[in-house]
């Protein structure tokens, strides 16, 4: 009995936090990201990209003022979850999420954007076969932890995942990164982060570099220091490209370069390239056992 | 670089003042459209349907909002644009049949827009990507909707705007392409930027 009361609590408190968490995502751009789009602003020479930072910075100040979605692409939802296992409640987890995306569609109000890939029957609530898109991982806390990201489509649709032959080397490894970039030019809703993911098996790759373009804060430092030298070296090489804000030439088209790595097969060599657009969507949470819950960004 | 500000229905002299790089703001009926609604145009016309609404000197904007029902009334929360380049496949016969004057995007779109926009005298303009609250901030009145059966961000949404913009016109009427010219720029520094790349970090070894 105490049991199940503990668990419908547990699963409250999950559903108010995720919702909370969606709308704080979706309204407020991180601070970290603000900051770097204010920089990128103030140093753009470009009248056209600079004209597209300063309405990128005022839509910021009143989608958080106005509590509105700062972008009409509300997203396909993602939860990057870290499960306790001594979390009192882990098998409602998975059906707490969904609910919270479900109310939270109706509540911030999200624009409802998922549709079966044959029929294209959209079920106006963001749920579906497969979505929210829910990723696991596991750890001996009694915490639950997560990230949402509520994540565009523009941005997802120029992502990039290549098998170049492991004998071309290094010099690959740049082309490949560079040339997505310039495919992706103004599509993906520049200023970027872009998010590198390299070995693995191909999913592995992808997962990395969205995780890596996503999650990962702008202006922390990569704990690999041959790969803080390479985003380091990327960022300045991709900006020179000179895509600029939306794609309208200038001197920041990328905020940063986020790299993530995982051995690989030596048969194999997948490199995975995510764009996240400007308009970073992600907060996080932390429940505790207890039902006490933290959201921040 | 000048700034204008437009009303529907646009004539051909509004569009022969705009030059790439210049900034407009229109006032007066806009009307969005996706994929599914660009294509349910281009099958209207073949089989000789007519619209819902006419476009003749109007604006069509790749957009699908966040909006809310608000008991027999539609609220727009947030409605920047979509990505453009999709809706290339049928823009340039949009624009021809049915007399539109005026996109608005993001993204940038192709030589066959580019030459529509010339032929028909019409113009490409961009909005600001992702800036869905400041879109939603001039847009006045949701006039109506069609074609709710393709679903909320893909039906046509007839919106009553304000000084709608900043739009930065990137295609004109006399075949100048804005993007395209930046694009072919980045495209020439690739081999440079790889070579300052290869220059500037080490080889990794182990």
């Amino acid at each position: 009995m105490t049991d199940t009361i503990n668990t419908d609590y547990l699963r409250r408190k999950i559903v108010e936090a995720t919702v909370k968490a969606l709308k704080l995502a979706v309204t407020h751009l991180p601070p970290d990201v603000e900051n770097a789009l204010r920089r990128a602003y103030l140093e753009e020479d470009s009248e056209a990209s600079k004209s597209q930072l300063k309405a990128i910075l005022e839509n910021v100040k009143l989608a958080r003022s106005m509590e509105k979605p700062m972008c009409q692409d509300t997203g396909l939802i993602h939860y990057y979850v870290n499960l306790g296992i001594r979390f009192p409640a882990t098998h409602i987890v998975r059906d707490a999420l969904i609910e919270a995306t479900r109310i939270a569609t109706k509540e911030i109000p999200l624009r409802p954007n998922t549709v079966h890939p044959f029929t294209h029957y959209n079920p106006g609530d963001n749920t579906g076969r497969g979505v929210p898109i829910i990723h696991w991982e596991i750890n001996d806390s009694d915490r639950l932890e997560y990230y949402v990201v509520p994540k565009g489509g523009g941005s997802e649709a120029v992502s990039v995942l290549r098998l170049p032959p492991p004998g071309r080397g290094f010099e690959e490894f740049l082309k490949t990164v560079v040339d997505a970039v310039l495919e992706a030019d103004g599509k993906p809703c520049p200023p970027v982060i872009v998010g590198i993911g390299v070995g693995g098996g191909v999913d592995t790759a992808v997962y990395l570099a969205k995780k890596a373009a996503s999650i990962r804060r702008i202006g922390s430092r990569n704990p690999d220091p041959y790969l803080a030298l390479l985003e380091e070296k990327l960022y300045e090489a991709l900006n020179m490209l000179g895509i600029g804000a939306m794609g309208l030439g200038g001197r920041h088209s990328v905020l940063a370069v986020h790299i993530d790595y995982a051995y690989r097969h030596p048969a194999n060599y997948p490199i995975a390239i995510v764009f996240q657009c400007w308009a970073t969507r992600r907060a996080h949470v932390t429940i505790y056992p207890d039902g006490r819950y933290e959201v921040e960004q | 670089m000048a700034t204008y500000h437009l009303k529907t229905p646009l004539t051909d002299e509004d569009i022969s003042k705009l030059h790439v790089g210049d900034i407009v703001y229109v006032s007066g009926i806009v009307v969005t459209a996706r994929d599914s609604a660009h294509r349910r145009m281009i099958e209207y016309h073949r089989e000789n349907k007519p619209l819902p609404i006419d476009l003749r000197g109007g604006i069509i904007y790749h957009c699908g909002p966040v909006v809310r029902r608000r008991g027999d009334r539609w609220e727009v929360i947030a409605a920047g644009p979509t990505t453009s380049t999709r809706m290339e496949i049928y823009e340039a016969d949009v624009i021809e049949k049915y007399g539109v004057k005026m996109i608005i995007g993001k993204g940038g779109m192709g030589p066959k827009t580019t030459e529509a926009c010339r032929r028909f005298k019409a113009v490409y303009t961009v909005f600001t990507g992702g800036a869905g609250a400041l879109a939603a901030n001039s847009i006045k009145e949701v006039l109506g909707v069609e074609w709710l059966d393709l679903g909320v961000p893909e039906a046509l949404w007839i919106f009553r705007v304000k000084d709608f913009g900043p739009l930065l016109v990137v295609i004109d009427s006399y075949g100048e392409n804005l993007m395209s010219h930046v694009m072919e720029e980045s495209r020439r520094r690739r081999d440079t930027v790889l070579k300052w790349l290869m220059e500037n970090i080490p080889p990794p070894h182990h």
